[in-house]
């Protein structure tokens, strides 16, 4: 049982307080998290699970509790968490899951419970095509397509007339086969090579070979984390000398300490979080990224913070930015409650995330648009905004 | 596909084959000596991949902590076991395993993490770290059910396996680690490129092997091994302790798995859970070779080896399936020829 009760001082002092202690208790907004903290996407679900320890206990003068439970990455233990904290914890809002798989099954529990949820995992096929169920859920990372488009946009610029594409043997990669396929037609980029790799392979050699043979202006490639770099190495063993590309999938800081110099020159899309420094005063992004980077590193050590982390985050806030006009709707914990928030959630405008700002429509649960990414180079290791 | 592409192909699958064929054999030699399946094998090569990261790296990796654990549970574990007719020269010598050696190595790696000692006195302190824990796992999980069916001993070895995986979180972190190869060195041969690494890993897999063969044709230990795995009752009867035979061969795969994820560490990320596909690997090349042939399970982890870096080519969207599919047609043929297994005893 990873239960962690975060706002148990909270409570604590509600049952103290002067006031009948039964009302106080009935206006705690209880929020129910599932990420994965274990699994094989622990490295999104750590971060993010100490983001969820960040959050504020008080939202619009309300105690607010969140329980975190860890679904190890597993469709049914998400659903099954989900289903927990619905009926025994009685939560009003579900924020999670980590992955797309896991998420898309519990978007049948949001619509039976009527209980909204937030999704940080980035497929577009958890709030796309809206239906009767995904009325209920949103999702705040990026689509793939926007990232997608945004590499193959770039590449045009740049020149590329003919790209290499390998990606991981998964969802993620297949996601990004599907989308880059779509966006390179659309830029008139031919797709020379298409190929994939595991994650804990101990070499792509095969595959760069084949790669290399087809001639490509440009390689992409499709992994999340640091086994991403391992193409990218072999690609420069073997002498290539184009232009590399990389996913929003690598943008932490332990790519740059396994990639090296190999690494050097690759551009790639990224939520504006990763280089918030670099961003003009102007973006409202740069201050909300900047003040979680400052949270975040100050419980958890200095250079510790990562994008996925943000996404729980601006969960969060889409959560938090809904809580005043829910009220009006009902008390905390009534199916009125639950009902203005989604409401309250879809009508949220120009809302400003760490990642991104949000425009929210009845069609929308995601509600990025290009100001949610920009174009990343690397230089001398670490991480430059490109114009 | 030219000659060119054909030789760095055979190349690389040799290379990824040497890693598969030693642990090949030390899943052949823990399951001839304890009639144990060694699952968790995987396990330490994660392991001893992300200690030798972290010593690499300057810090003082997890392992030690777990380490220190582990020898206390083997402790426990050994004095419940040997209850009622303990003797001072017998709890000493378990106090002085579970105790007193994991103790020493945990004060010789707080000392020396910080200092980044080199690569050779890193991978000496790793492989001292990682292989004790094999034989306390022994003494925890699998002395008390020597005794217990192949099946029996096959789920335990599953459940230490989740184990292992659950503890690695958290001793590791869920983040993957990469280390730099031993040396820069390439050799260049005609159209051939041969990494440093690579000559690193085919070096040492031949040179454990021999010190292998040599262990089980010379020494008196490694022929109790063999008698022992021979035929246990028979070993018990003229006097072979089977019980440290036990111990001598999980301390062996121990060791074996940690030096493999020493090996590869420079090659991928390895992250906590990683072990798992490559023990399989292994496993797959033990299972061709007939689970019971040291040449056979070595000669088919190269045939895996090369597979995969062939398929990784021609279909990489279906490597892993061609590479565990090729297991199908090996059983089929081996069990027409030889009819169904029976348990022994």
């Amino acid at each position: 049982m990873n239960r962690i009760r975060l706002a148990a001082a909270a409570i604590t002092f509600g049952l103290a307080g002067p006031a009948c202690p039964s009302t106080a208790l009935a206006d705690t907004i209880r929020v129910g998290v599932t990420i994965s903290t274990t699994g094989p996407a622990a490295s999104l679900g750590v971060p993010q699970r100490n983001t969820i320890a960040l959050l504020p206990t008080q939202i619009a003068g309300q105690t607010v509790e969140y329980t975190v439970l860890d679904d190890g990455a597993d469709s049914t233990r998400a659903v099954a968490n989900m289903r927990k904290l619905i009926e025994e914890g009685k939560a009003d809002i579900i924020l999670g899951t980590s992955t797309t798989p896991a998420s898309l099954a519990m978007i049948t529990v949001a619509a039976e419970a009527k209980v909204p949820m937030v999704s940080m995992s980035a497929s577009a096929a958890i709030i796309a095509p809206m239906d009767a169920a995904r009325r209920w859920v949103f999702k705040v990372p990026q689509n793939d397509s926007l990232m997608a488009d945004a590499i193959a946009t770039h590449m045009a610029a740049a020149g590329v007339k003919t790209v290499a594409f390998i990606g991981f043997n998964d969802a993620y990669g297949d996601g990004w086969s599907k989308e880059f396929t779509r966006a390179a037609s659309d830029n008139k980029i031919s797709i020379v090579a298409s190929e994939r790799f595991a994650r804990p392979d101990t070499s792509v050699t095969g595959q760069v070979l084949k790669m290399i043979a087809a001639k490509p202006d440009a390689v992409l490639i499709a992994g999340s984390g640091t086994p991403a770099a391992l193409p990218q190495k072999t690609l420069h063993e073997r002498g290539y000398t184009g232009k590399y590309y990389q996913t929003h999938g690598v943008a932490n800081n332990d790519f740059l300490r396994v990639g090296g110099k190999d690494v050097e020159g690759t551009v790639l899309p990224a939520g504006p979080i990763l280089v918030a420094a670099q961003l003009p005063d102007s973006n409202p992004i740069k201050a909300k990224a900047l003040d979680y980077t400052a949270k975040y590193e100050a419980t958890n050590g200095v250079g510790s913070v990562a994008t996925f982390g943000g996404h729980a985050y601006d969960a969060a806030i889409l959560f938090a930015a809904a809580v005043p006009d829910a009220l009006k709707s009902g008390k905390p914990g009534s199916p009125e409650f639950r009902a203005g928030l989604r409401d309250a959630m879809e009508a949220q405008k120009n809302l400003v995330m760490t990642h991104g700002i949000a425009t929210m429509t009845a069609e929308n649960h995601n509600g990025f648009d290009e100001r949610a990414r920009v174009m990343v180079t690397i230089q001398n290791g670490a991480w430059k905004l490109l114009p | 596909m030219d000659s060119t592409i054909l030789a760095i192909l055979l190349q690389d699958g040799v290379v990824n084959g040497a890693i598969y064929a030693l642990l090949a054999l030390s899943l052949v030699l823990v399951f001839a000596v304890t009639r144990v399946i060694y699952v968790a094998q995987g396990e330490f090569v994660a392991y001893g991949a992300l200690t030798y990261a972290a010593l690499d790296g300057g810090h003082l990796p997890g392992s030690v902590a777990l380490l220190g654990v582990l020898g206390l549970a083997g402790c426990a574990a050994g004095l419940w076991q040997a209850r009622g007719r303990l003797d001072r020269p017998a709890v000493l010598r378990l106090l002085g395993e579970t105790i007193v050696l994991p103790a020493v190595i945990a004060v010789a790696a707080i000392i020396l993490a910080p200092m980044k000692p080199g690569v050779l006195v890193e991978v000496l302190l790793t492989l001292a770290i990682v292989t004790p824990m094999s034989p306390l796992l022994y003494r925890i999980a699998f002395q008390p059910l020597a005794d217990a069916p192949v099946l029996v001993l096959l789920i335990a070895a599953v459940a230490l396996h989740l184990t292992l995986t659950g503890l690695g979180l958290v001793f590791f972190g869920p983040e993957g680690f990469r280390a730099p190869a031993f040396s820069d060195i390439t050799i260049t041969a005609g159209p051939l490129m041969i990494p440093g690494q690579a000559l690193w890993i085919g070096g040492l897999t031949f040179a454990l092997m021999t010190a292998l063969f040599a262990f089980f044709e010379r020494s008196l230990t490694g022929k109790a091994l063999r008698a022992t795995a021979v035929n246990r009752l028979g070993a018990r009867l003229v006097g072979i302790p089977t019980e440290r035979a036990g111990l001598i061969a999980f301390a062996l795969a121990g060791f074996i798995g940690a030096l493999s994820g020493v090996l590869i560490v420079p090659l991928t990320t390895v992250y906590y859970d990683s072990g798992f596909m490559i023990g399989l690997r292994g496993f797959t090349a033990a299972i061709i070779g007939g689970l019971g042939s040291y040449p056979g399970a070595v000669l088919a982890a190269l045939l895996v080896g090369v597979a995969e870096s062939f398929s990784s080519f021609w279909a990489s969207a279906f490597k892993e399936v061609i590479v565990f599919t090729a297991i199908i047609p090996v059983l089929l043929w081996r069990s027409l020829r030889h009819g169904p297994a029976e348990e022994e005893e």
